[in-house]
This record gives structure tokens, C-alpha cells and sequence, in this order.
């Protein structure tokens, strides 16, 4: 066998090797896009699981409660605590730093730490004050007060030990001397620690605690401590992988929705290597045929042609490994880890390899090249050996392909696949009704194509143009009459076409929806705001006097954002207090759906964003408990709202309950709404003279806004883009190499017309109206294909991971552009491969079979 | 004494509506050439996939060299015709990407000989058929008539019992076909093979010891005068 594999496939492969470049490449590109992005999310959760266990230290257990803390009287009950040996309070706040030039006010974690309890839990955290005027003997004189930074953050921020850093915590400016660094921290993390005591008299957390790490005692567990102590609502224990696990979640969709993206590239790739080899295998029907004859049996030849595809596909993979390292690496670099999702903040990780994750991958494109062969192997296997000995009737192969039941099959497994829960929380099923709608479309393109040729092969048969116009006529008889050649040629375009579309028309649709909800919830003609809901600033209450009384604003409207910590393994919820009209909410919120009636007998009225519904079962006439002020308060949920601002949960309340229940009266945005002829640049750069916090706000007028928010939903779906964009131009290769090798097998039929009298000319003019038709039958089947799975990413998929919903939005223009480019490519390429094909003589090309 | 190489008795075959091939008898001896002429779908290349095993009879039997073709299944019938059964057609069936030697020694690989051997043989029938300076080459470096010889060594290379040629002149000039034919002829005797040859030449037909013409489903001899 070692010896028919060499001389049978691999002799065969180098002979013509264009079409095995092709193929190869296919794969490359599947396994490298894969790869990379499995390689970038790895690096990425890893290098944040690492920042955090620097934070978090080597504790067994955690008490977490909300931002805004607890009471600091729950430590020492806990640390009386026989289950804990040893507990460490920790005042953990997110201030913005000011003095800087950055678009945003850049944050920085600050944590404020009693130095001799955190010193066993988390020795990174301890500062080196070597080269201040302090003894350097003793350490824990520095943590007096004053500030130790890691070296990012002195990079970052510009500052050295000894100068102050300036940071709005609360309403308060503070200025603190930079005392030391923290050499222990790793790159990339910009965090700073100071003493406790001093933390929180100078960030504004007196009395409050918002983490205490804890050392058990031996054959104490988290869960046991739990339902010892009587934490108080909004106070959570958990084990420290419920943090990693949590902060995972965060960025869990995006990361599942990137891996499936990628596999959408090895799909595709698949998909051609099936059109390559179907063709391949067609071409050596009578070579097999005679092999078959002479002695080689079923299994043997099937075995030789998928070790045909494994070679293709152990080629392509070990390729595609490398590329896909360059990609992450290039990726990183220009991205970030988190390729522009906004999830974590860690620079450019370091790039880890696994032997299992490469060999995964590449067994993923051995895999795609197996699949895309299998069927062709199949055939050429069992196919009748006396029939292939003669030439012609290759069509006669392709005919079971014209049947419809098995598109048609296809088509409703996958509507019964759609049906089908996720699994585990990933949408699997519908991720494979996907493929199976895919492989449906192309099952059923021969039948389309005679329906859709058939007539005008008719009418030009009849009618006048069809005598002024026989190329195309020749060309139309043809799909007519061998759909099944123009089916396989055309396979690839209809899986890269049809995912463009569905992936050009999710994205079209989110950012669409995102647009237009942008427009909705910004009616004013100027917003301010102090950071953003995860830090712990505000605005100064003479600030808010001073936005209100400036002689060109007609109204404000303040708003208070506060996250909860509902569940220990879940992102915080961002409660939102503003001012909502209850028996009119629309007018504030975009709600989804029509709101209930309040009455004042009820709880206190909320309105909850479609997350909270999918998370937390807060369902519209229900109820919602949360912690606020240190105790669970019951609300009474009249409605969802659409908020895509906050992807884990959001809750709008009014700012009158809000402030009733906590006698919290600070706030952290406004809705400015101007006189009439006020600009709003005018106002903005008049705040930004007299507001106490003019170091930190952040004032802009809507349509600065809506761009910023497109240009961060652009560069997270950066990653999207590139997908759409390989899956396309691995389809537009396919075009080029499968018309290639049509013609070159035609070469006999162009000789047999040369000799009735047609010329070359007229003949690579009937190969491009050839082209022009088969592509455009696999446009139409792509995008009807392509606008289903749209509906089915935007209907069934998107929604349970991000738990948002979104409007239909087709990009007509991008899916004009794309069909224009693609018959451009089909039709010229098979003009030219047509070239070659009809440059041999006549006479060689009908008296030789090769 | 030896059986024939070649026993058909009572063969038929229908297709769809047609009968092609009714009752058919055929035995040939083995060191005999025999050709099988007739009308344009007469059936004879459908008699030839029978022969091969590459195609199932409605009813009779087909034995080569002893072994009954019915007893055996698809993987078996393939075993036999790599063994026993050597083929020549029109259209040559080389296969362009291999060269000229490994073209020929095809068929021994599929028997598991070993390389030594395989160059030998593959030499050997290079030298007979007048090739001998043409192993490196590739198939698009020679005629159609070279083509046609390196398919005939092809097909004696493995020793077979029984040849199978299907129009082998179909595609040559007449001079040509009268230089392949004769080779094919005396290849297949020299090696003490059988030979069922298909063709429309009758100078082809002209080198066989019998000639049959298969008409309405059965064989018939063939005159002399009417070759």
C-alpha cells in the first residue's frame, strides 16, 4: 500500500499540485485561524487567572460583597471564627487617575491591605521602598500612608517614587505620594496598595470592607464556614476558583462565539477541499476504474483516497499550526488579549503551547479534509468499473446528486436541531442545524440550478436570441443538463457566500440594533460622566449644583450606576437609578415589550434589562430581591429594557427609591438638555473651567458617543471581520482552482467543437457565461442559505450567551458588492483557466484520454 | 491435459428491455487467440465485463482457469482478475503522472511481488515489446502506438491466464494496429495466456486462431471469406 500511496496519490498530488496547493491552503487557513484564536484566548485567561491570583494571593476563601462594601464589624466575627486561621481585610476600590492625557480617565485597582496579616496571603503585594528616605529595614513604616504602584502603573500614570498621584475616589480628589513599587506584580497590571486605616480615610471607605481573604482552619471548607457565619444579604463566600470562574464568564460568549468563528474558516475550508477532490476523483474515474479492473479492491482504493485526504490534511494542519502562532502573536500585538473585546486588561500575554491543543487542531483539518473526501472516495470505490472504463458520463456519477430528499432531510434535521436546548449553556445544536443547513443549501443546488436554467435554456432554444446568442445557449444546456458538475465547483462558494452573509448580516444587525438603541437612549444634547460604573467615583455634590445652574442648560437629569454582586460566580449587576415615570417608562427606557401597571400597594417598581431575565429568572409581574444598604430589599419587576451597555444584568429603578431605601444622594451621570441655539461644545468647555472634577468627567455630546461606541463594537468584532473576510477569499480561490481543473478535463469537448467550427474565442466566452450562471445559482442558494443562518445566529444563538436580542438588518450594500466581486472572479477565471485548456490541438485533445 | 483457460456456458444478459447476450457458449484454450466481432452494441464489451467479473449475469456460468466466477464476491472476483486476467483497451488507460516502468509494474505491486523481481519482469516485457529504452520515460513522451505496447506488457506482466483486449487498434494508425497486434499475439502465445479479443479490424481479428461473430446474443464462427 506504502508503495500505491506514493506513486498513486503523492506522485499524483505533485503532478498537479496547483490544485493541491489549493487544497492544502484550505486547510492551512481553517487550522490557523483555530488555532490562533485558541492560542490568544489560553494566553489571555491565563495571564488575567495570574493577575488575580496576585490579588487574591494564596487565600482558601473569600468574603465578597458589592463595591460599595460592607461593614468592617463583620471581620472581627469572622476572624473569631474557629474554621479560620487566618483573615485579612482588604478595602478593594477602582479610582480614576487624573493628570493624565488619555481619552478616558485611565483606572487603577488600588487595595488597602493590613500589612501584617496580608503578608502570609499574598507576599506579592508587599512593596520594596528601597531608595526612599524611609528605613529600609522597616517596610511597614512606608505603609503610613501614601501609595506603593507596581511598575506599570509608574510607567503608565508617568511618576515616580516620590511624586503624588492624583485620584478621584467618591466625589474627592486626593493626592497621593507615590511611596514605593511592587516588584512582585506582573507586567501589565497597573494596581497600587496602601495601608488600610489609610485607604480608607483617604478614598472615602471609612468603616468599610469589601473583601476579606481567609486561611482555613485544617478540614474546613468554604461551603462549611458558609453556613456557619450569617454573612449578610449581598455578602458572598466563595472558593477562589468561583472568582476565576466568574471573571471567565465574563468574557465566556465573546470567547465561544470567536472559537466558533474560526471553525466557520475550517468549515469553509472543507468545503473546498470536497469541490477539489469530487472533481479530482471525477477526473480519474477510469484511472480508478482500471485500477479496480486490474485488481486493486473497494477497500483499497477507498483507504488510498482518504490517505489522500490525510495527507492533504496533516500538510495543511502542520502549516496551519505555524501560521496560526504568527497570527496570535500579530493578533496580541495589534488587539491586545482580548482581540479588542474589552474584557480584560493584559497587554500582550505570553503565547503557551500544548502539545494536546496542537494535536487537537490538527486533528480538527486532518478531520476537514477527511470529511470533505469521504464522499467522492466513496463513490470512486463503488462505482461500477465497467461504466468508468469508457469516457463520458461523469454526469451519469453526479446524477444521484440531482435528488432532492437528501437536501431536503437536511433541511428538516435542521429545524429539529433548532428546536433542541443548548447544552451546557452552548447553543451545540444549533451550531450544527447551521451545518446542516449548509450542506442542505448545497445538496440542493443541482436541483436549483436546473430549475433556475431550465427556462432559459428553453427560451433560447426557441427563440431568436437564442441563434444570435449560441454560446449561451450552450452554456444554459449545459447547467441544465449537468447540474452535477456545476454543483461541485460551486460547493465552496456556497459555504463561504452563504456564512459571509450570515455573518456580515449578524454583525449588520447588532450594530444596526446598537444604533439605533444608541439614538434612543441618548435623547439629550450632552451627557456627563465620572468614570465608568466599576469604580468608585462620583460627582462632587457642588458639581452637580454648578451642571444645573449653568445659564445654557434648560434640564438635567442625574442618574446613580451601582454594581451588585448577586451571584459569586457571575459579573456584578449595575443597578441603575434615574428618573422613570412608572406609568410612562417607555419615555426613559427602550423597553422590549409593554410594561405593567404599578401600584403603590406594591413593592417598589423595577425594570429589568433582558439578561436578568435570562441570568436571574426576573420575569415582568414578579418579583426581585437585592441587597442594598446592607439588607435585601423586594422590588416589583413591571418590564424588560434593552440594555447593551451592560451585557451581565442591569436594573433600572427610580432615582426616589433608590436614594429612600440607601440615602445614597450621589451621582455618577448626567443628561443635559440645552436652551435652544446653545451649542454643545460651548457648555462642555464652560464645565470644564469651574467643575471640581474637570480632572476625571468626561463630557460628550451624543454623536461622540454613538462613533465611540461604534468604533469599540467595530474593534471587537475586529476578529469577525477577519473570519468573513478569509472565509471569502477562501471561496474566491476555490472558484479559481475548481474551474481550472473543470476545463483542463473538458479538453476533449473543446476539441470535439473546434473541430464542428467553433472557435477558441467563442468557446472561453461560453466557459465564462458558464461561470457567470453556475456562480450566480450559487449565490442565490448562498444567500438564502446565508440569510437563514443569520436568522438562526441572531434568533436562536447570540441571544442565550449574551442575552440580548437584536432587529433584522441586512447589509444590502456589503452583499451587493460581495456578489459583484465574485462574479467577477468566476467569470474571469474561468475565461482564463478556459485558456489553457483550449490552446492544445484539436486533433491530441479527442484522440487522447489524458 | 490442461482445462480451458476460458469456460462460458449458457451465459446471458439483459438490459432493461433488451436481451444482449442469450445462452452464449464460449470456451478457449489456453495458448488460443480468440476474436469476437460484430455489429456496433451487439454486446460484445458487455461480454467482455462479464468475462472480467466486472459486471453479473443474469444466468450461466463463467469459470477461468477452473474457478467459478458465481462463487465468488466482489473483493474475490477482484483477487482473481489481479492474478489471473491481464487487460488491454482502447483508450490505453495509462496513467499520466506515473512513468513508463511503474506504469507496467502496476500490477505486480497490487500481487505484493517484490522490487528485485518487478524490475526484472517489468524489463523483460519492455525488451519484448521493443520499449526497452523507454522505462524513465513519461507517458506524454510517447505515441499512441508506444502507449499501446506499454499497455500490452502491462497486461502480460503478472503472467496472467487470461488476456482481455478491448479494440486495443481502436485509436492507432493501420500500421500501427498490425505491429501492436501482432505483438499482442504472440505475446499471449508465447506465455501460453488465452486471448478473447474484441474488435472491429478485421486484420485484427485476421491474426486470432478463431474468429466469432456475436449476433443476436450468441457467438457464431465466422467464415473465413467473411473476415
Amino acid at each position: 500500500m506504502l508503495w500505491l500511496w506514493w506513486q498513486l496519490i503523492i506522485r499524483y498530488a505533485w503532478t498537479y499540485r496547483l490544485r493541491t496547493a489549493v487544497q492544502v491552503l484550505a486547510i492551512t487557513v481553517g487550522v490557523a485561524l483555530g488555532y490562533a484564536v485558541s492560542l490568544i484566548n489560553t494566553a489571555a485567561l491565563a495571564e488575567f487567572n495570574a493577575a488575580l491570583r496576585e490579588i487574591n494571593g494564596e487565600a482558601d476563601a473569600v468574603i465578597e460583597g458589592s463595591r460599595t462594601g460592607f461593614d468592617e464589624q463583620l471581620f472581627a466575627r469572622v476572624a473569631r471564627d474557629p474554621g479560620v486561621q487566618l483573615a485579612s481585610p482588604v478595602l478593594a476600590t477602582d479610582v480614576l487617575v487624573a493628570g493624565t492625557a488619555d481619552e478616558h480617565p485611565p483606572r487603577l485597582t488600588v487595595l488597602g491591605i493590613d500589612v501584617l496579616r496580608a503578608a502570609p496571603l499574598s507576599p506579592t503585594l508587599m512593596g520594596d521602598a528601597s531608595g526612599t528616605a524611609e528605613s529600609a529595614a522597616s517596610r511597614f513604616a512606608i505603609f503610613g500612608d501614601g501609595i506603593l504602584l507596581s511598575p506599570s502603573a509608574l510607567a503608565r500614570f508617568d511618576v515616580a517614587v516620590g511624586d503624588l498621584l492624583t485620584v478621584q475616589a467618591g466625589s474627592a480628589t486626593v493626592a497621593l505620594k507615590v511611596r514605593g513599587t511592587l516588584p512582585g506584580v506582573r507586567p501589565g497590571s497597573l494596581l497600587g496598595v496602601m495601608d488600610l486605616g489609610f485607604a480608607q480615610w483617604r478614598l472615602g471607605g471609612l468603616g468599610r470592607l469589601t473583601r476579606i481573604d481567609l486561611r482555613l482552619a485544617d478540614g474546613v471548607s468554604p461551603e462549611t464556614l458558609r453556613a456557619r457565619l450569617d454573612l449578610p444579604p449581598g455578602v458572598n463566600l466563595s472558593g477562589p476558583d468561583a472568582t476565576s470562574a466568574r471573571l471567565a464568564n465574563l468574557s465566556w460568549a465573546y470567547r465561544v462565539n470567536l472559537n466558533v468563528l474560526a471553525l466557520v474558516a475550517l468549515f469553509t475550508g472543507g468545503f473546498l477541499v470536497f469541490s477539489l477532490q469530487a472533481q479530482g476523483t471525477l477526473a480519474r474515474r477510469a484511472q480508478f476504474a482500471w485500477l479496480r479492473a486490474t485488481g486493486l479492491e473497494r477497500r483499497q482504493l477507498e483507504r488510498l483516497l482518504v490517505a489522500e485526504a490525510v495527507s492533504i490534511g496533516t500538510v495543511g494542519s502542520i502549516l496551519g499550526l505555524f501560521a496560526g502562532v504568527a497570527i496570535a502573536r500579530a493578533a496580541l500585538g495589534a488587539l491586545g488579549g482580548d482581540l479588542g473585546g474589552g474584557y480584560f486588561n493584559v497587554g500582550q500575554p505570553p503565547l503557551g503551547f500544548t502539545l494536546l491543543t496542537a494535536a487537537g487542531f490538527a486533528a480538527l483539518g486532518i478531520l476537514a479534509a477527511v470529511a470533505g473526501s469521504y464522499l467522492p472516495a466513496r463513490e470512486a470505490a463503488h462505482a461500477p468499473p465497467a461504466a468508468a472504463l469508457h469516457a463520458g458520463g461523469e454526469e451519469d456519477v453526479l446524477r444521484p446528486l440531482g435528488r432532492a430528499w437528501p437536501g431536503l432531510a437536511l433541511l428538516a434535521a435542521a429545524a429539529v436541531l433548532l428546536s433542541l436546548p443548548p447544552v451546557s449553556g452552548v447553543p451545540l445544536p444549533a451550531y450544527l442545524a447551521i451545518g446542516a443547513i449548509l450542506i442542505g443549501a448545497i445538496a440542493l443546488q443541482p436541483r436549483i440550478a436546473r430549475l433556475v436554467s431550465r427556462p432559459l435554456a428553453d427560451w433560447l432554444q426557441t427563440a431568436r436570441a437564442g441563434t444570435h446568442a449560441p454560446m449561451l445557449l450552450l452554456a444554459a444546456n449545459r447547467m441544465v443538463q449537468a447540474p452535477g458538475s456545476a454543483a461541485i465547483a460551486m460547493a465552496g462558494i456556497v459555504a463561504s457566500f452563504g456564512l459571509m452573509v450570515a455573518m456580515g448580516t449578524m454583525v449588520s444587525s447588532f450594530r444596526g440594533t446598537l444604533d439605533g438603541w444608541l439614538v434612543q437612549v441618548l435623547p439629550a444634547d450632552l451627557y456627563a460622566r465620572v468614570g465608568q460604573s466599576m469604580t468608585d467615583a462620583w460627582l462632587p455634590p457642588a458639581d452637580l449644583e454648578r451642571i444645573s445652574a449653568h445659564p445654557g442648560v434648560r434640564h438635567v437629569e442625574f442618574s446613580r450606576a451601582v454594581p451588585l454582586q448577586l451571584a459569586a460566580d457571575r459579573a456584578a449587576v449595575v443597578v441603575v437609578a434615574r428618573n422613570i415615570d412608572a406609568a410612562d417608562p417607555g419615555t426613559s427606557l427602550p423597553l422590549v415589550g409593554r410594561s405593567l401597571a404599578w401600584q403603590p400597594d406594591q413593592p417598589p417598581p423595577v425594570w429589568v434589562s433582558e439578561a436578568m431575565v435570562d441570568l436571574y429568572g426576573a420575569q415582568p409581574g414578579g418579583t426581585l430581591e437585592l441587597p442594598l444598604a446592607g439588607s435585601l430589599h423586594r422590588f416589583s419587576v413591571l418590564g424588560v429594557w434593552r440594555d447593551y451597555a451592560r451585557q451581565f444584568g442591569s436594573v433600572a429603578m427610580r432615582a426616589t427609591d433608590y436614594q429612600r431605601i440607601t440615602g445614597d444622594v450621589t451621582r455618577t451621570d448626567a443628561a443635559i438638555w440645552l436652551r435652544p441655539g446653545v451649542q454643545a461644545a460651548d457648555v462642555s468647555r464652560e464645565l470644564l473651567q469651574t467643575l471640581d472634577s474637570r480632572e476625571v468627567i468626561e463630557l460628550r455630546a451624543p454623536d461622540e458617543i454613538r462613533a465611540l461606541s461604534l468604533r469599540i463594537f467595530d474593534r471587537s468584532f475586529a476578529v469577525t471581520y477577519v473570519l468573513e473576510a478569509a472565509a471569502i477569499l477562501i471561496g474566491m480561490i476555490g472558484v479559481a482552482a475548481t474551474f481550472s481543473s473543470q476545463a483542463m478535463a473538458r479538453s476533449r469537448e473543446f476539441g470535439m467543437l473546434r473541430h464542428i467550427g467553433v472557435t477558441r474565442g467563442q468557446i472561453l466566452r461560453a466557459l465564462a457565461l458558464e461561470g457567470t450562471l453556475a456562480t450566480l445559482n450559487a449565490i442565490l442558494v448562498g444567500l438564502l442559505a446565508g440569510l437563514v443562518i443569520a436568522l438562526v445566529l441572531i434568533r436562536v444563538i447570540n441571544p442565550p450567551p449574551f442575552h440580548w436580542s437584536m432587529q433584522l438588518i441586512v447589509p444590502l450594500k456589503l452583499i451587493a458588492g460581495l456578489i459583484a466581486a465574485l462574479l467577477v472572479c468566476a467569470t474571469g477565471t474561468a475565461a482564463i483557466a478556459g485558456r489553457r485548456a483550449v490552446s492544445s490541438s484539436p486533433l491530441r485533445a479527442v484522440h487522447e484520454d489524458w | 491435459m490442461a482445462g480451458p483457460a476460458l469456460d462460458v456456458s449458457q451465459l446471458s444478459r439483459r438490459f432493461e428491455q433488451r436481451q444482449i447476450l442469450d445462452h452464449l457458449d464460449l470456451r478457449v484454450a489456453q495458448g488460443e487467440l480468440v476474436a469476437i466481432v460484430g455489429e456496433s452494441g451487439s454486446g460484445k464489451s458487455t461480454l467482455l465485463n462479464l468475462i472480467a467479473g466486472l459486471d453479473q449475469p443474469d444466468a450461466g456460468s463463467i469459470r477461468i482457469d477452473g474457478q467459478d466466477l458465481a462463487s465468488l464476491d466482489d473483493d474475490a472476483r477482484t483477487r482473481l482478475r489481479r492474478a489471473q486476467l491481464g487487460f488491454v483497451f482502447q483508450s490505453f488507460h495509462i496513467l499520466p503522472h506515473l512513468r513508463i516502468g511503474q506504469n507496467i509494474e502496476l500490477p505486480l505491486v497490487l500481487l505484493g511481488i517484490d522490487a528485485g523481481e518487478r524490475r526484472q519482469r517489468v524489463a523483460e516485457l519492455l525488451d519484448a515489446v521493443g520499449l526497452a529504452d523507454r522505462v524513465g520515460s513519461l507517458p506524454r513522451q510517447l505515441s499512441g502506438g508506444e502507449l499501446q505496447r506499454v499497455a500490452v506488457a502491462r497486461a502480460l506482466v503478472h503472467r496472467p491466464v487470461l488476456v482481455l483486449a478491448d479494440e486495443p487498434t481502436g485509436n492507432l494508425d493501420a500500421e500501427t494496429a498490425a505491429l501492436v497486434m501482432r505483438l499482442l499475439a504472440a505475446q499471449i502465445r508465447g506465455r501460453g495466456a488465452a486471448g478473447v479479443l474484441v474488435t472491429h479490424s478485421a486484420a485484427a481479428a485476421a491474426l486470432a486462431d478463431r474468429v466469432l461473430l456475436l449476433r443476436q446474443g450468441h457467438l457464431h464462427p465466422q467464415v473465413p471469406d467473411a473476415r
